[in-house]
């Protein structure tokens, strides 16, 4: 037997597994997940990027004329170009247009009356060659004739070509490229402030004996319930023309990058606090008791355990505050003046200039610092789960006066200038007229007499909030469920985790002008739901999918990878497993889930500003649209319907969990 | 020795080994494993397994860790499909079958027990959708929990039990659909070491009672021997020896097998007509197919050495000489009491700068006065000397 050793593996076919219904079913939903990925991340994102290359102008020389005279003698074919070089109509400069792009064909006619007897006829040189009449697109070799009358309605269509004149363009406008600098710099300074300001904050929760620490904890986690418009507006309150302490900034106007920069960080905060908090909990107790032992000082441990033990979770911290800040929309648009960055760049082209290719363009730019700071975060995370799996004693903190009253005051003035912004926010809303008449009174919640969308916005945002909520944790669950507890079929599964981890890296307005391209082009079968709230839903889930798969995919991960091989050998389907056991036993971390999905679709504003419709409103782009109007108030009384909205959400997501929990995990207690 | 009549099933141990020794063998295979393979790219983690399995019989897998043991059991289970070779069960080609569509129940080293049910539920989680009334599923799941020794006890949850209960209430879900196999992964490993004795035999007691075959993957040399009516040694891969455990632990076909269940000394030498020579002697050993002068292996269990009085070699002398060309002198080097046995460190002239191990008993070491430094003479009896290949 000794000898089958040396021997090699026989030649022959790879054995295949013959495929059961469960599996059949499960792979038919995985294809249908990774399709929902493919159609709603993967095919938009593609478009945005051919657009970005994509050049149009009217290409002259395509285009051949005919005229007859009165009598319907035909004349010579001759070029538009040629009749262009002849009459100059139209000069070098402007044959380059957008996609939009139409040239009137009745401009190469100087003389051209709708009323002459005289006929026209038209036809491409090149079969790519296309002109509108009226609404109807024609193109090809053949001649076509046309009456005065009807000739007037022809208009010549560009010719797209590919690329980099785009980028050429944008690298030679300084107004647009300085955003790129403007943005860096912004992004660097929040970051750095906002790591410093939570490393202590979090310092102090997990390493003093200080008072209150519950009621900072609750406090600190506020931002994450409103939209990151609400600092910029309760900003202008403060500093701003009319702001009430305006002589402390001694005329440096908040408008700008303070006010970016200070609202940056009151958004920010909790998600680095968060990170950084998580990292000092696990820290161990007898690395410390080994320093004190070797007589080290406070200040030498603090150096050499703290902080090296700390030092993921900070440049984890840092990377998701950068990635925040630069990709944030509402505050710069609000508070940023004359001070462009990128994402307000996206927005001016799109809807501003209807430069849909520029705008593609910025999208890609902002891409590329969103890309590098995920690739970087993702890396620096895989080193961190070998720090956690070390079995550690917790540390203890022992009371010390003078350090834990120091926290305390750290902490109080970090309360103070969150709760500061909430509380200037609800004033500003409830006051009649700043500064001028500070007399209370519901007025500016009268929603329904400004522009934005009234009432119905709130409505609708609740409406997009609850479906996300639902189909959201539905659609990301099954997912990370099909890319887990599968086996085989592994180039699928990890081309699925590839998709489910993109979203993170995507900045929301790239996501909705990307969104413009794929779903508003006529040709494509999905064209239906642009302008509904089904493609809300779907953006806001797409925007929000990787926070809650990799929610999804911890609590999985948790759970016995030998349940599908039992249930299976007692021949029960998967999917009663999944029902009986996978899902309650995962249900806290999805009920995380929604209630994450259910917050971020009543605060986001960047992706869906592009898509809403006039019947699809949202609270958070009314707070965009009534700022803009100088309607600020009511944006600031809206801003806080979403954060009563989202507190309430909470709640009730705290009481369902605690019952939930309590008759499904019953068999958590020994 | 029990004596149990069972539910149905009368059978005593006796039953049980004349089963093992006649019937058994005479039964067709039930499991067959044929010229399996397994790869992991240039990886071969199994080479070409061939294996039968008779109805009714337990068989353990052993070996070292990443020796291709378990790969087999995923194998069998239909959890990591093999890359060659074909599997039947019961006459029915089963090789290509999803583990859904194959016929075992399994238990793995983790209990994998479903949390959030109670035990009654995990038990009962493969007999429903099977078009069972209620009553007669509550019927069968009271009887499993009786079985297993763990009655009154379905209204619990698995995380109030202990490791052992859980291991059970595992053993009690996969028997409960009457499956024609059971598999045990590493059953009993999590388990400490007094549970593990007690459950190793109720497994044993259970399988017998059941006559379900049974295939068991372990490390755990004395678990193999004391509860397999056959035991697969593997290593690297490939099958070492097939064999009871009798045969594995007194006949041990490879050196590895040797050396892995049991201990042995070693001593390199040369092959000699029906002996061996080592150190400065040639030993009289068991018979071999080696041509003279071959370089050998010659490997000997501590406990085979037989110590002998003063003066073994006169005629006349109280103790047995079987075969005086195989004793030895030596001296004690070091002695290290274990319990129930003295294990001693022999060193003599003959050996050359070799030592000899050897397991004495306690009555022994009594009658002869061992003690370290005393000089003795030991036998190697003859036929407990074996002879290995040895490799360059």
């Amino acid at each position: 037997m000794a000898m089958a050793i040396d021997a090699a593996l026989p030649t022959g076919r790879k054995l295949k597994l013959s495929l059961d219904r469960d599996e059949i079913t499960k792979r038919g939903l995985m294809v249908v997940i990774a399709l929902y990925l493919v159609v709603a991340l993967a095919a938009p994102l593609y478009v945005m990027l051919s657009k970005s290359f994509s050049t149009y102008s009217f290409d002259l020389a395509k285009f051949e004329f005919q005229v007859s005279d009165k009598d319907g003698n035909w004349g010579e074919p001759i070029t538009a170009d040629a009749l262009n070089q002849q009459l100059s109509v139209v000069p070098p400069a402007k044959l380059g247009t957008n996609s939009d792009g139409r040239l009137q064909a009745t401009a190469f006619f100087p003389d051209f009356s709708f009323r002459s007897p005289v006929k026209y006829k038209i036809r491409g040189t090149s079969d790519d060659a296309s002109f509108l009449v009226g609404l109807q697109l024609h193109s090809g070799t053949e001649w076509q004739e046309f009456g005065s009358n009807e000739f007037r309605r022809v208009m010549l269509r560009p010719s797209r070509a590919i690329g980099l004149e785009n980028y050429t363009t944008y690298f030679s406008t300084p107004t647009l490229f300085r955003s790129i600098e403007n943005s860096v710099f912004i992004a660097i300074i929040s970051t750095v402030v906002t790591v410093g300001l939570a490393f202590g904050f979090a310092y102090a929760l997990n390493r003093s004996c200080m008072r209150f620490k519950d009621a900072f904890k609750l406090v600190a986690m506020v931002p994450i319930l409103v939209p990151s418009l609400l600092p910029g507006i309760a900003l202008i309150y403060l500093f701003g023309n009319q702001g009430l302490f305006k002589d402390v900034l001694m005329g440096v106007p908040i408008y700008g990058p303070l006010g970016i920069v200070v609202g940056s960080v009151f958004f920010a905060f909790p998600h680095a606090m968060i990170i950084i908090s998580t990292a000092l909990a696990i820290s161990d107790q007898r690395h410390y008791e080994a320093a004190a032992s070797l007589r080290a000082s406070s200040w030498r441990t603090f150096w050499t355990v703290t902080i090296p033990g700390a030092r993921y979770g900070l440049i984890s911290a840092a990377f998701v505050v950068f990635t925040l800040v630069i990709t944030d929309f509402g505050l710069p648009k609000v508070i940023g003046g004359q001070f462009n960055v990128l994402a307000v760049d996206i927005y001016k082209q799109v809807i501003g200039q209807q430069n849909f290719e520029m705008g593609a363009v910025v999208s890609v730019i902002l891409l590329v610092p969103a890309i590098a700071a995920f690739v970087v975060d993702r890396m620096v995370q895989k080193k961190q789960v070998a720090l956690l799996s070390a079995r550690s004693v917790p540390y203890q903190p022992k009371p010390n006066r003078r350090f834990d009253a120091l926290c305390l005051a750290w902490c109080s003035l970090i309360a103070i200038f969150i709760l500061g912004i909430m509380a200037t926010s609800q004033f500003a809303a409830l006051v009649k007229l700043w500064p001028y008449d500070l007399s209370v009174s519901l007025k500016h919640y009268a929603f329904d007499r400004m522009d934005g969308g009234g009432w119905g916005s709130y409505y609708n945002s609740i409406r997009l909030a609850a479906l996300t909520a639902v189909f959201g944790t539905i659609i990301v669950f099954v997912g990370a469920y099909m890319v887990e507890k599968t086996e085989g079929f592994r180039s699928g599964r990890s081309a699925f985790q590839f998709l489910a981890m993109l979203p993170m890296a995507v900045p929301g307005m790239v996501l909705g002008l990307a969104y413009i391209f794929f779903f508003n082009d006529p040709t494509n079968p999905l064209h239906a739901i642009y302008g509904t709230m089904t493609i809300l839903v779907v953006c806001t889930i797409t925007h929000f999918y990787t926070v809650g798969h990799l929610t999804a995919l911890t609590a999985l991960k948790q759970i016995d990878q030998e349940f599908e091989p039992v249930a299976a050998s007692l021949k029960q389907p998967f999917y009663k497993l999944f029902a009986r056991v996978t899902v309650p036993v995962c249900l806290p971390a999805i009920l995380e889930i929604s209630i994450y999905l259910f917050v971020n679709a009543m605060t986001t504003v960047s992706a869906v500003v592009f898509l809403y419709s006039k019947d699809t409103a949202l609270a958070s782009v009314a707070v965009l649209n009534m700022d803009d109007a100088g309607d600020v108030a009511p944006a600031a009384a809206m801003a806080m319907m979403i954060f009563y909205t989202n507190a309430a959400a909470r709640l009730i997501h705290l009481f369902i969990s605690k019952v939930l929990v309590a008759r499904t995990q019953a068999w958590r207690l020994r | 020795m029990r004596h149990e009549t069972l539910a149905g099933q009368p059978r005593t141990p006796t039953d049980v080994s004349a089963m093992t020794a006649a019937s058994l063998n005479t039964k067709p295979a039930y499991l067959k494993i044929s010229n399996v393979w397994k790869a992991f790219g240039d990886f071969h983690a199994l080479k070409d397994i061939s294996l039968d399995i008779r109805e009714g019989e337990f068989v353990c897998f052993l070996g070292p860790s990443g020796c291709g043991k378990t790969t087999l059991l995923r194998a069998v289970a239909g959890l990591d499909l093999q890359t060659r070779g074909t599997i039947h069960q019961g006459g029915k080609d089963i090789s290509t079958l999803p583990p859904s569509q194959r016929d075992y129940g399994i238990v793995f080293q983790s209990y994998a027990l479903f949390p959030n049910l109670t035990i009654a539920k995990n038990i009962a989680f493969g007999l429903e959708n099977t078009k069972r009334p209620r009553a007669e599923i509550e019927t069968r799941v009271t009887e499993l929990l009786k079985l297993v020794g763990l009655p009154d006890q379905g209204n619990k949850y698995p995380a109030q039990l202990s490791g052992g209960q859980q291991q059970r209430i595992a053993l009690a879900r996969a028997i409960a659909i009457s499956p024609g196999l059971l598999l045990l992964d590493e059953p009993l490993s999590a388990l400490d070491a007094k549970v593990r004795t007690h459950l190793r035999h109720e497994i044993k007691e259970l399988q017998r009672k059941l006559g379900v075959t049974t295939i068991m993957v372990t490390h755990d040399q004395e678990e193999a021997l004391s509860m397999a009516d056959r035991i697969v040694v593997m290593n690297h891969g490939v099958i070492e020896q097939i064999g009871t455990p009798t045969e594995i632990y007194r006949h041990p076909a490879t050196l590895f097998v040797a050396d892995f269940i049991g201990e042995a000394n070693k001593f390199e030498g040369n092959a000699q007509k029906g002996a061996v020579s080592f150190g400065s002697k040639t030993f009289k050993c068991a018979s071999h197919a080696f041509d003279a002068g071959a370089p050998v292996i010659a490997a000997i269990r501590p406990e085979d050495v037989i110590p002998h009085g003063p003066g073994a070699r006169s005629p006349g002398a109280p103790d047995v000489v079987k075969q005086p060309q195989n004793l030895l002198d030596v001296t004690i080097g070091e002695m290290e009491f274990l319990g129930s046995f003295w294990r001693t460190r022999l060193r003599g002239p003959d050996l050359g700068d070799e030592t000899l191990i050897a397991d004495f008993s306690i009555n022994a070491a009594r009658r002869l006065t061992l003690a370290e430094g005393t000089a003795l003479t030991v036998e190697l009896p003859e036929e407990r000397l074996l002879v290995y290949p040895r490799g360059q």
